[in-house]
């Protein structure tokens, strides 16, 4: 029964794979392939995502370390709200956004009128509502490991003399490497894939904007061979990146 | 990553569904004056293949028709009673694309002749009538910040503009109405479909679009229109049609015989479409 069960879960993941596999039009892949905006687009998704996963990393650690070590009322709420984007429509995320930091946004406004900079359209705009999207991955998994881990480290390192940013830096973040990384993993996959919030904020123009999932969508209108193959490319880019990653970090940890 | 991690990730997780809606209503209603989700999901009605009346009919329409459809579907229900009508609406290229894939429609009415030819290609469809037609207007927010007035003050770098994508219909029309009038236009984003455009303008993110003039209306006093001469040369058929797979091939022709109507016009005529 469990066998069975298990089987058909795998089967229904797999098998939309094996769709694309099958209805990809090999013949004219290398020439669609070859095309610049498609490699514009990929270059984009990777750099995007990864900056995306470098700013919640820089944002998220801290953050779960806070929920996880440091009680202050109000901790359950504040938990509860940092792991929204993980409900969220990602579109309304990006509706969200445009009213927080878009032109006329709450603190869009004031960037607009102080440094004539504002952030819908641009490159860095697709980096924010990725990173918005795709950090309560991180923070979750970071303050899971920070859970499981063993105080004791920590307590001793503070007996003999270690500041807190030293325990922090010396003794918990070895200790929990491997959740970061998982958790860094599981946010640049989401930041990778991310369409909803990317397309509301940050909108769609080839080589600034156009990330992989939106040059997909937008294929799909007219082309749906082109799409299969975007999809192809981004599925094989990022599988053999995390198959790398797992091989080198997550599976030795 | 040790399995104990992962389902202490999971059981944090399952807490957090619990704890997260709450909060989320929070957002959720401060958001909601924002713009739908106007993602490619169908929200296919669940028709009943029982030998009985078909009870519900769906409807793939335009994201321009979606006040205007609304209204005439409610007309429908109010004259049909008992049956319950469906929209679907989206980029009309989008939506051609999910009937052809086997989207259960009952009807479709696209924006542009190009994408019913799609479906009509694919044997899905009869011969489709034009209903009606629209015509790009160059869209401003209300106090027009870049004080634009004609097409030309869309070449301006500092004049921030939208465009549909040229994929779907509204983006085509942009293409020709540019290209009628002899100018370039570099926008800084090409949305997935007009009602996306608009929203930019409607949030004051782009200074100008081109929308229809439809949309102009729908979006009442936000957002002012602008008519421009070139705007002839790119007019937009809207073509109909009962699709030939329909579940429900009977309440299917009523709704494009009521659409084709004289009360199925004036509804269309009075959201700013010209008769066909």
């Amino acid at each position: 029964m469990l066998f069975a069960l298990a089987l058909i879960g795998m089967a229904f993941l797999v098998l939309p794979l094996a769709g694309l596999l099958i209805r990809a039009p090999w013949s004219t892949l290398p020439q669609r392939l070859g095309q610049p905006q498609v490699l514009e687009a990929l270059r984009l998704s990777l750099v995007t995502a990864t900056v995306a996963t470098a700013a919640c990393l820089v944002l998220g650690v801290p953050l779960a370390w806070l929920l996880a070590r440091v009680p202050f009322p109000g901790r359950r709420l504040v938990r509860a709200l940092v792991t929204i984007p993980l409900v969220l429509p990602p579109v309304v995320g990006g509706v969200a956004l445009l009213l927080v930091l878009g032109r006329r946004g709450l603190v869009g406004q004031w960037l607009d009128t102080t440094f004539g900079f504002s952030l819908p359209f641009t490159t860095a705009g697709v980096v924010v509502a990725e990173a918005f999207v795709a950090m309560p991955f991180l923070v979750i998994s970071v303050e899971g490991a920070l859970r499981a881990a063993d105080l004791r480290y920590e307590e001793a390192a503070a007996t003999l003399g270690a500041s807190r940013w030293t325990v922090f830096r010396r003794v918990t973040m070895p200790l929990i490497a491997p959740g970061i990384v998982a958790g860094a993993v599981l946010c640049w996959a989401r930041a990778l894939g991310e369409f909803g919030a990317t397309i509301t904020f940050a909108g769609n123009f080839p080589g600034r904007t156009q990330t992989m999932p939106l040059a997909v969508y937008l294929a799909l209108e007219t082309e749906p061979d082109a799409a299969i193959v975007l999809s192809l490319l981004l599925l094989v880019v990022s599988v053999a990146i995390l198959a790398a990653l797992r091989d080198r970090w997550v599976t030795t940890a | 990553m040790t399995s104990m991690k992962e389902f202490l990730v999971l059981k944090r997780l399952t807490r957090w569904a619990v704890a997260a809606p709450v909060a989320l209503a929070l957002v959720t209603g401060l958001s909601a004056c924002g713009s739908g989700d106007s993602g490619a999901a169908a929200t296919a009605a669940p028709s009943s293949s029982a030998p009985a009346a078909p009870t519900s009919l769906t409807v793939f329409a335009a994201a321009s028709l979606t006040e205007t459809f609304t209204e005439l579907g409610k007309t429908f229900e109010a004259a049909n009673p008992g049956v319950k009508v469906t929209f679907n609406f989206g980029s009309s290229a989008t939506l051609a694309q999910q009937i052809t894939q086997g989207a259960p429609a009952d009807v479709f009415a696209a924006a542009s002749p190009a994408t019913m030819k799609t479906v009509t290609d694919a044997s899905l469809a009869g011969a489709p009538t034009t209903f009606v037609r629209n015509k790009l207007e160059i869209a401003v927010p209300a106090d027009n910040p870049a004080k634009v007035d004609d097409l030309k003050d869309l070449t301006d770098p500092k004049v921030k503009v939208a465009l549909c994508a040229e994929q779907v219909p509204c983006g085509a029309a942009a293409t020709k109405a540019l290209d009628a009038a002899g100018l370039k236009v570099t926008p800084v984003t090409l949305e997935q479909d007009v009602k996306a455009t608009l929203t930019k303008v409607e949030l004051g993110e782009v200074d100008a679009a081109l929308v229809y003039k439809t949309d102009v209306l729908s979006a009442g006093g936000k957002v002012t229109g602008i008519d421009f001469p070139e705007a002839d040369k790119a007019i937009n058929d809207y073509p109909i049609a009962a699709l030939s797979k329909a579940p429900a091939p009977d309440l299917a022709k009523k709704f494009v015989d009521l659409v084709l109507s004289q009360q199925g016009k004036d509804v269309l005529v009075k959201a700013g479409f010209e008769a066909a």
